[in-house]
């Protein structure tokens, strides 16, 4: 590591004899490469880690990028990778982290670097665009003259867990399968799109049949289960459990459970198609959002 | 004033530059840990078994003990092979081998396929990935997409298997209540096979293809107020299908150890009866 490291900055205000400091190795760099910078500053009780890298800018590297808004845990704004674990800066405190050693902050590593600790998220809005939105069926008689849907609490609370979502993204970057192999990303939604995906699958009036686009073409069977989504998620989603479990096992009952078919066939129920499913989405944005450079075969409604 | 219509996006660069420097991790903490447990456990756990599977003698502690203890491995002894008074009859004839290798077919396949244990085998042995934010040990990666993996989605028939085993060994456990030849009682190898019984009960009920087949597949729980209520109690035994994952793989061995101990003469069960 030390390779990557340049001398200590030290002109922190720190320095003065007797007084406790810490180290914070930060990455500093942009497309063109970067390394990691060490900056050493005067501990402070009660800090999280968006504070010093704050005072870092404010005392010794004004020109640090790094994104924040709310430094409350709830804008999602804050990803970076924090001793190697995806986390959040404003809500990873100090007094959690050994400080007889450097800490490192670096960005997340899924993502395209911008400059310093700021990604380029962008993949993860295209997907979420070609997430077949809420497609609520039509309404009953009685709901019409009562004048709206009626729904009952326990059939919307599942789906409830998955609004707590705040759009870290630190689940899309700790998921191996796009964090270790890149070319993923052109078939895989990702936990934070598969939560999504499961609140509206279990939502009591959507009436999009998404098994098939989830497993065909959002690469559901490519997530093995390992977890890590659910370890790093600040809103404390059990992702794995709760979403892409159950929507695996509705896959299942979709597509390899021979008792279920059965069940269909004599029933004279129909399932989904991903094409049907992925219709249901606006194909793309209005002509403004396009991306820049055409990203084939992002999950979503590629009509075949 | 702009719109949204206006803000144009970032164009999304696959294979773009990433961040941070280029090695497998930055964790600090011993990530590594975890998986060498689940090696150690597991691996010990795999050569037991089929240690245990192969001997095909002492899983049966019976009349002449004036008990009636049978191993789970052995657990229902089906063939000509089986030792007299382990078994109601035989079944099977053309079965040479350890009866054991017919029945471990189906835990071993239950749990193969579990949720949980492929969490476990994955990082600890496929290294896909070793711990979180570690990096994976392999060029390229398709999950569960294709042949062999696949087969992961046939777990809910490997759980109705696990059921009528988890029946038979339930049986076998109030069998343990009998002491041939002086009566009902209560030993050490009662209360080994009681619990190796409950540990396997909470198992299959905390596995997640129960949890869908219950109730988690509807869309409209108040239409089902019976499966929803099962699905509700299910959901906090799910959330430790893990800590039940082991306790019941241990368990199930130390079980096997103990009928084997006593079996074999080498302890001797105490308990009392009435
Ligand atoms: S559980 Fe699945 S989605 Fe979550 S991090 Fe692991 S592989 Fe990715
Ligand atoms: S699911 Fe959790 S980790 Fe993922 S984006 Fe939402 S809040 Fe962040
Ligand atoms: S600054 Fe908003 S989540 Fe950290
Ligand atoms: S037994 Fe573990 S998920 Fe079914």
């Amino acid at each position: 590591m030390a390779d990557d490291t340049t001398t200590p900055r030290t002109d922190g205000g720190a320095g003065a004899a007797g007084e406790r400091t810490v180290t914070m190795r930060l990455w500093r760099g942009d497309a063109s490469g970067g390394e990691f910078v060490d900056y050493v500053l005067p501990a402070v009780e009660g800090e999280v880690v968006l504070d010093v890298v704050h005072r870092v800018q404010a005392t010794l590297a004004p020109d640090l990028a790094c994104r924040w808004n709310c430094k409350a845990g709830k804008c999602g704004s804050c990803s970076t990778e924090i001793n190697g674990k995806p986390s959040l800066m404003c809500m990873t405190r100090m007094d959690t982290l050994p400080t007889d050693e450097a800490i490192t902050v670096a960005p997340m590593k899924t993502f395209p670097v911008l400059r310093d600790l700021v990604t380029d998220v962008s993949y993860n809005y295209e997907v979420a665009k070609r997430i077949p939105p809420f497609n609520p069926r039509p309404k009953t008689d009685d709901e019409v003259a009562a004048g709206g849907y009626r729904m009952q609490q326990i059939d919307v609370e599942r789906s409830q867990e998955f609004r707590k979502c705040i759009e870290c993204y630190l689940c899309q970057d700790v998921c191996h399968v796009i964090r270790d192999h890149e070319e993923n990303k052109t078939a895989y939604a990702g936990p934070r799109f598969f939560a999504r995906s499961a609140e509206l699958e279990m939502h009591p009036l959507d009436a999009t049949d998404r098994r098939e686009l989830l497993q065909e073409e959002q690469g559901l069977n490519k997530c093995n289960i390992t977890k890590c989504c659910t370890e790093v998620c600040p809103e404390h989603i059990k992702i794995t459990d709760n979403a892409i479990i159950p929507l695996k096992e509705r896959v299942v009952d979709a597509r390899y459970d021979p008792v279920a078919w059965l069940g269909r066939k004599i029933l004279r129920r129909t399932k989904g198609t991903a094409a049907a499913a992925a219709a249901t989405a606006p194909a793309h944005g209005p002509a403004a959002v396009q991306p820049a450079v055409e990203v084939t075969g992002i999950p979503g409604p590629q009509r075949r | 004033m702009t719109t949204l219509e206006d803000v144009s996006t970032t164009p999304v660069v696959l294979g773009g530059v990433r961040g941070g420097p280029p090695v497998p991790t930055l964790r600090k903490d011993r990530w590594w840990v975890q998986p060498i447990v689940t090696v150690v456990v597991l691996t010990a756990f795999v050569a037991y078994a089929t240690w245990a599977a192969f001997v095909n003698k002492d899983y049966y502690a019976g009349a002449t003990m004036h008990r009636d203890l049978i191993s789970p491995f052995y657990s229902p002894c089906l063939t000509e092979s089986c030792v007299p008074g382990s078994h109601p009859g035989t079944i099977i004839t053309w079965w040479q081998i350890s009866p054991a290798l017919l029945i471990l077919i189906f835990p071993l396949g239950f749990r193969l396929t579990c949720y949980y244990y492929r969490k476990a085998y994955y990082r600890a042995f496929w290294w896909a990935p070793p711990a979180c934010a570690v990096a994976d040990a392999h060029g390229s990666y398709k999950g569960e997409s294709r042949f062999p993996l696949i087969l992961q989605n046939i777990h809910r028939y490997f759980f109705f298997a696990g059921l009528i085993f988890n029946v038979l060994l339930t049986i076998d456990a109030v069998m343990a209540f009998r002491q041939p030849g002086v009566g009902i009682g209560f030993s050490v190898g009662t209360a080994v096979l009681c619990v190796n019984a409950c540990l396997l009960w909470l198992y299959s009920l905390s596995c997640h293809a129960c949890r869908h087949l219950c109730g988690g597949g509807l869309k409209k729980f108040s239409e089902h107020p019976i499966r929803h209520r099962i699905w509700k109690a299910l959901t906090p035994l799910n959330a430790h299908h893990m800590v039940f994952a082991w306790m019941s793989l241990v368990f199930v061995a130390l079980t096997d150890v103990y009928v084997r101990l006593v079996a074999s003469g080498a302890i001797h069960d105490y308990g009392f009866h009435f």
